[in-house]
């Protein structure tokens, strides 16, 4: 656990040195959202249940970008084998690389979240504490299965396509799983989300273990 | 033995180093050396064949085997948005360095990157991250410390200081293996040199070696006189 928490404090110190993912995903996140809002051309009655698909998919493709990037850092100067060669159980690796992602698409969604509202003209605010709980779950399992999935692809020359192609196909539970439970929170709180909450926290235990077990074996050569 | 996509690299390779030995590694470009290097460090596994290192299955890569071993490769595996210090106490802590913070004063000071120590390694030149990476390696002074090609991009009063570096940790007997085409440099610190051509070892001359007859040996084997 040692090892996780000091490979997340350098990375949250390299991002907070270089500002480069986080001011990339916000960027990207505002630009989906424009793009989003102008293709849809939402009404009053339709926002409310545009509000999650334009949520989760903004958080999706920000994500992927945010998380890959977050591997790439490891790339450069090999750093990657300064940690595979280190007395150090490589899940704690994980753990770490792990708890910086989440904490970057925290940090991207308390900026993207609000304009959501503001653009859509949906009032999130009502629904706020609901709506922390169904991104905290969403963002465990997108980020856990991520994480596995960039270690596999920064080792590759195609690696910025083939983490989507790679990762989008396994989203799509969680993706459903988050959309529903962000529309029942948002038309009528979090005790109507129950089932969509439980696909997202199975989800949520299943790639966080299969990552924890499995790391090991996909950053070693 | 070590395959890449079917292609042999490293074949038939058995070699044991003691500690207190420096086992000098030379071959041609393409002679398997920084594969059997990254091999020996864990980065790599044989694709045939077993690597002991301390008397234990190297492939269990247990924390207990891996603290005992330091290793430089091509890249000096620093983070190029940390400092030089920030790089070394990262490592400090993942390898549990007692007195962390003076252990890594002490080495910065002996890379002579105290002045520079403050910034970010994205701005230090080839030499200066070759000693932060050599720095890095030593943090924990590693039993067995593996270097490849540890000379390249030193200035001459950094090669000179690697030099007696590596002849007082040979001393005090921690075991070394190191790869280089500088034969000059590298036969006064020998006790062993090993001549590495296509993945094989032809050459494996206990005791220290004269440079003169080490280069015309090394010449003759890689050029398939030998």
């Amino acid at each position: 656990m040692r090892a996780a928490l000091a490979i997340l404090r350098k990375d949250l110190r390299i991002e907070w040195r270089t500002k480069e993912s986080l001011s990339s995903l916000i960027v990207l996140g505002v630009l989906l959202l424009v793009a989003l809002t102008v293709a849809y051309d939402p009404t009053p009655e339709t926002a409310a249940t545009l509000a999650p698909p334009v949520l989760w998919a903004t958080f999706v493709f920000t994500g992927l970008l945010g998380i890959q990037r977050g591997f790439l850092v490891e790339r450069e100067n090999d750093c990657l084998a300064g940690l595979l060669g280190a007395p150090i159980d490589p899940a704690s690796i994980f753990a770490g690389k792990l708890a910086a992602n989440l904490v970057l698409l925290a940090a991207m969604q308390a900026i993207v979240v609000p304009l959501v509202g503001l653009f859509l003209h949906v009032d999130l605010g009502a629904s706020l504490g609901g709506l922390v709980v169904v991104l905290l779950l969403g963002n465990l399992g997108f980020a856990a299965l991520a994480t596995l999935f960039a270690a596999i692809a920064v080792r590759t020359r195609a690696r910025e396509v083939l983490l989507p192609v790679l990762l989008l196909p396994l989203l799509v539970p969680l993706l459903i799983g988050a959309v529903k439970a962000t529309e029942h929170v948002l038309a009528s709180g979090l005790a109507a989300a129950g089932d969509a909450l439980g696909v997202l926290a199975a989800f949520d235990v299943i790639f966080t273990v299969a990552g924890w077990l499995l790391f090991t074996y996909v950053v070693r050569d | 033995m070590r395959r890449f996509g079917g292609v042999a690299v490293l074949a038939g390779v058995d070699l044991s180093v003691e500690a207190g030995e420096l086992v000098v590694l030379l071959g041609a470009n393409g002679a398997g050396k920084t594969t059997l290097l990254r091999v020996l460090a864990t980065l790599l596994r044989p694709s045939e064949g077993t690597l002991e290192l301390f008397g234990v299955d190297a492939g269990l890569r247990t924390a207990e085997t891996l603290r005992r071993v330091g290793y430089v490769g091509h890249e000096s595996a620093c983070y190029p948005d940390l400092t030089g210090a920030e790089n070394l106490t990262f490592y400090a802590g993942l390898y549990d360095v007692p007195n962390a913070a003076a252990r890594v004063a002490e080495l910065l000071s002996w890379a002579g990157l105290d002045g520079a120590a403050r910034r970010p390694v994205r701005v230090y030149s080839r030499g200066m991250q070759q000693r932060l990476a050599l720095a890095r390696a030593m943090l924990h002074a590693p039993d067995l410390l593996i270097l490849d090609e540890p000379f390249s991009g030193l200035d001459p009063a950094a090669q000179t200081a690697l030099d007696d570096r590596l002849l007082a940790l040979r001393t005090a007997g921690h075991a070394i293996v190191l790869s280089t085409h500088d034969v000059a440099r590298a036969a006064p610190l020998a006790t062993r040199t090993v001549v590495l051509h296509g993945g094989r070892i032809v050459w494996n001359g206990a005791g220290a070696a004269d440079p003169v007859v080490l280069a015309r040996t090394y010449d003759d084997v890689t050029r398939g006189r030998a």
